[in-house]
């Protein structure tokens, strides 16, 4: 059984209160950074503890903060990104309902880092019922003396506020959910300046993923030293995972990030393996904007060797052999699944979500979805998956935020690795209506490539 | 003796120039000008903040600076980054570069209506151009274009959602040059639009300028819509005492014959207005008697705009009514060339209808 870091105490009756959460021994780091640290020296416990971002581009976390500028007289801020609106991904939403005070724990300690007197928490407009946990924790924090003004008797003041979304996704973008912060419309800022010297109103501001600040916690308790040392090589800590799709227990776990692809998916301690005795045909290991990958990629990576559950181990091959850890939503698909049908579904929404300011993304992302479309229902033609291939490779990279590579990869992906799959679709327009490709060879081990 | 400035040196398509630091790679490519600067559909001068969305100035950053010669991974926007000491920066001589171009002119005629032929800014139109000069003669999308309920804005300004290519320039311009914006982008994707929310009419003195900002055909003038093609004007530039205090009354008229079509704000060689002006210079006031005329507007020899502009060219003199010793027939049907039918005696000019070369048989001198 794994090491948990997060969601140890998640089962304990009545922790989303205050008391409960205190006698298990929570706002021990808030006492010991605020008491014994500081500011620099709890930065240097994140940078040591080698933590990486857990929204889905896994940046340093440590590295990201010491980016600050620290300008005289000028305030700064620390937002938490809490727009979690990923298909596939739910794991903070689980963080957020049920440890709500290990997130305000872990922001309170980041606020102290970072020198942030308001800190706000973004959170997405469908999590309608979450702000109010949030803020009845934030009550009882205050309540505690956690929070407001001089706080433990060090100075040190700080206030949390709970801002909600309207329901967009590219809210989640950091520079867009600093506009959707400041009230003005969510469109992603183009960078430079970053953030970390230009934020919120023109201030400097730290832009933080929920389970990344949630794991400051046990850094600070157990020493960023200790924290390394759990995982392998630049993967350090506990990664939680929603799991879902055609799998026997969806879900949010905690790993450790040494175990492989093959046994999160199989063993009865995760994921349980898939239902009804169905084969597995793919899956998008890290959210819906991460490539996917057939099974026979997904278990072995090109070399041959066992793919881990870690950001490398998922990345290896790049993107023409391997796939991303990204935000930890793993989407399991049985051989039941229809590759162009779920393309044409990311493809609607990310058309659907797409903020309008770019051209490629705001073009390019409707006209793939209409071209899918056309695919999965018969009218399509064989010259339609070379467009498709030429219009992502048009939007990739060449649009102001990440939304349009987000946009863009899951279709590369798809092409690249079920090119078959759609040449069937063009090719067998009435068959393809009531009966789905299959499983096909997408199992069958690969020929190893020698490196 | 203040100290000497320190300039950067950036080159840009192997041509090397010193700018000052804070320039954007767009404006150090213009002032190379030529092919050199990148197209720019959504980046304004005047305009704060504007810039980086339409993606068609993409540039290749083949070297950040001198001091990190790393090239930049992707292609980056030139109108929203700027030089370096040291830059070496890539635009017509970047195969990725005219590659992405290609792929962003495609993108952003993907929805557009394509109605040049019945579209007010033909011929003044940044996307024109910029389609002429680096789109495909054929597009590769074969689905329905999107549309798009009609939206009144008011009596001076006429709102064609279907040609935006959402540039928000209209938008700063309301945002920095008057009071109140009423107008903004409403939803969001290929489903967003310019609007006023509830349906207001935009009535601010400066809102005219958003006519000007507009690089397409989606902002046009009421006072002026399907009165004239822009190429058979005659752009004059002229200024009058504007009581407004923050207009200087500096425009361009355009005129056919006598008569003033339209007016405008004066625009360089980018296209960009040089001086705002207020909505009476613009709606109201077109009269020759109403403007001071300072002499003939500057046109760029290869716009479609020079084409009616007669400035320093002489007209062949008319000879045929030289020839014909005073008389004047109506009109001459199938004659081409009047040595054919030179005959004083017979005298068109009494014809009820048009002449015809039978009219000289029918006198019996054949």
């Amino acid at each position: 059984m794994a090491r948990k870091l997060l969601l140890e105490k998640a089962h304990v009756e009545g922790i989303r209160g205050y008391e409960v959460y205190r006698r298990e021994g929570g706002y021990r780091s808030v006492e010991k950074a605020l008491k014994t640290m500081t500011p620099d020296q709890v930065t240097e416990e994140v940078k040591k503890s080698g933590l990486r971002g857990r929204g889905g581009a896994g940046f340093p976390t440590g590295m990201k903060w010491s980016f600050l500028a620290k300008p005289e007289g000028v305030p700064r801020y620390l937002v938490c990104n809490a727009d979690e609106s990923e298909p596939g991904t739910f794991k903070d939403r689980y963080l957020m309902e049920f440890l709500p005070h290990l997130l305000i724990e872990g922001l309170i300690v980041s606020s102290y880092a970072l020198g942030s007197k308001s800190t706000y928490i973004y959170i997405r407009g469908e999590y309608a019922w979450i702000p109010d946990i949030l803020e009845q924790a934030i009550e009882e924090a205050k309540a505690a003396g956690w929070l407001g003004k001089n706080i433990l008797g060090t100075g040190f003041d700080c206030e949390i506020y709970v801002h909600r979304g309207a329901g967009a996704y590219i809210c989640g973008e950091e520079t867009a959910l600093i506009e959707s912060l400041e009230g003005k419309r969510g469109n992603p800022r183009i960078k430079p300046p970053f953030p970390a010297v230009k934020g919120v109103w023109d201030c400097p501001t730290v832009v933080n993923n929920v389970e990344t600040l949630a794991a400051v916690v046990p850094i600070i308790n157990e020493g960023g030293e200790a924290y390394s040392k759990i995982g392998v090589g630049k993967s350090t800590g506990t990664k939680l995972l929603s799991a879902c799709g055609n799998i026997n227990k969806p879900g949010v776990y905690e790993i450790d990030m040494t175990i492989s692809v093959e046994e999160f998916i199989f063993s009865d301690e995760y994921c349980g393996g898939i239902p009804n005795g169905k084969r597995l045909k793919a899956c998008i290991p890290g959210g819906s904007s991460v490539p996917i990958l057939p099974a026979n990629l997904l278990l072995k990576t090109a070399k041959g060797e066992t793919r881990m559950m870690n950001y490398e181990s998922l990345a290896d091959g790049g993107f023409p052999k391997g796939s991303m850890m990204g935000s930890g939503g793993f989407i399991v698909l049985d051989e039941d699944q229809c590759v162009v049908r779920n393309t044409l579904t990311l493809a609607r929404f990310y058309r659907h979500e797409s903020c309008g300011q770019c051209s490629p993304c705001r073009e390019g992302t409707g006209w793939m979805e209409k071209i899918l479309k056309n695919i999965e229902y018969g009218k399509g033609k064989m010259s339609d998956i070379d467009l498709l291939w030429d219009i992502q490779r048009k939007i990739e990279g060449n649009t102001i935020c990440p939304l349009g590579d987000a946009a863009a990869w899951p279709v590369a992906a798809a092409i690249r690795h079920f090119r078959d799959e759609f040449e069937w679709h063009v090719q067998n327009p009435v068959e393809s209506q009531h009966r789905n490709f299959g499983l096909a060879h997408y199992a069958d081990p690969l020929e190893v490539v020698p490196a | 003796m203040a100290e000497e400035k320190k300039l950067f040196k950036v080159t840009i398509d192997n041509i090397t120039i010193e700018v000052e630091p804070g320039t954007s790679i767009l404006q150090a490519a213009r002032k190379i000008g030529g092919d050199v600067a990148p197209p720019a559909m959504c980046y304004y001068t005047k305009l704060k903040g504007s810039g980086g969305k339409c993606r068609t100035c993409l540039v290749e950053v083949a070297a950040g600076s001198t001091a990190d010669p790393r090239p930049m991974p992707k292609l980056v926007a030139s109108c929203r980054t700027n030089v370096m000491d040291g830059m070496v920066v890539k635009n017509i001589t970047s195969e990725k570069v005219i590659d992405a171009r290609n792929g962003v002119v495609e993108m952003l005629l993907l929805n557009h209506p394509l109605d040049c032929p019945i579209c007010d800014q033909a011929g003044e139109c940044h996307l024109q151009d910029l389609s002429y000069e680096h789109g495909k003669e054929s597009t590769r999308y074969e689905f329905d274009r999107r549309t798009f309920k009609k939206h009144d804005l008011g009596p001076y300004i006429q709102l064609h959602m279907t040609r935006c290519i959402l540039c928000y320039r209209c938008v700063f311009t309301a945002d920095q040059l008057t009071e109140k914006r009423v107008h903004g982008v409403l939803d969001r994707g290929d489903h967003s639009e310019i609007a006023t929310y509830i349906e207001k009419s935009l009535e601010n003195d400066f809102i005219g300028n958003i006519i000007d900002v507009c690089p397409v055909g989606a902002l046009t003038d009421k006072t002026f819509r399907f009165k004239n093609r822009v190429w058979f004007l005659k752009p004059v530039d002229a200024h009058r005492n504007c009581n407004h205090p923050k207009c200087n009354g500096k425009v361009t008229l355009w005129y056919r014959g006598d008569e003033v079509f339209r007016v405008t704000a004066r625009k360089d060689e980018w296209g960009e207005v040089e001086d705002w002006i207020c909505n009476e210079c613009r709606f109201d006031k077109k009269a020759t008697a109403d403007w001071v005329i300072d002499g003939p507007t500057k046109i760029n020899r290869h716009s479609v705009i020079s084409q009616g502009h007669y400035v320093g060219t002489v007209r062949p003199q008319e000879a045929l009514y030289d020839v014909m010793g005073g008389r004047a027939p109506k009109l001459l049907m199938d004659i081409h060339s009047v040595s054919e039918v030179n005959r004083p005696e017979i005298d068109l000019s009494k014809l009820e209808r048009p002449a015809h070369s039978t009219d000289f048989e029918a006198n019996g001198t054949k």
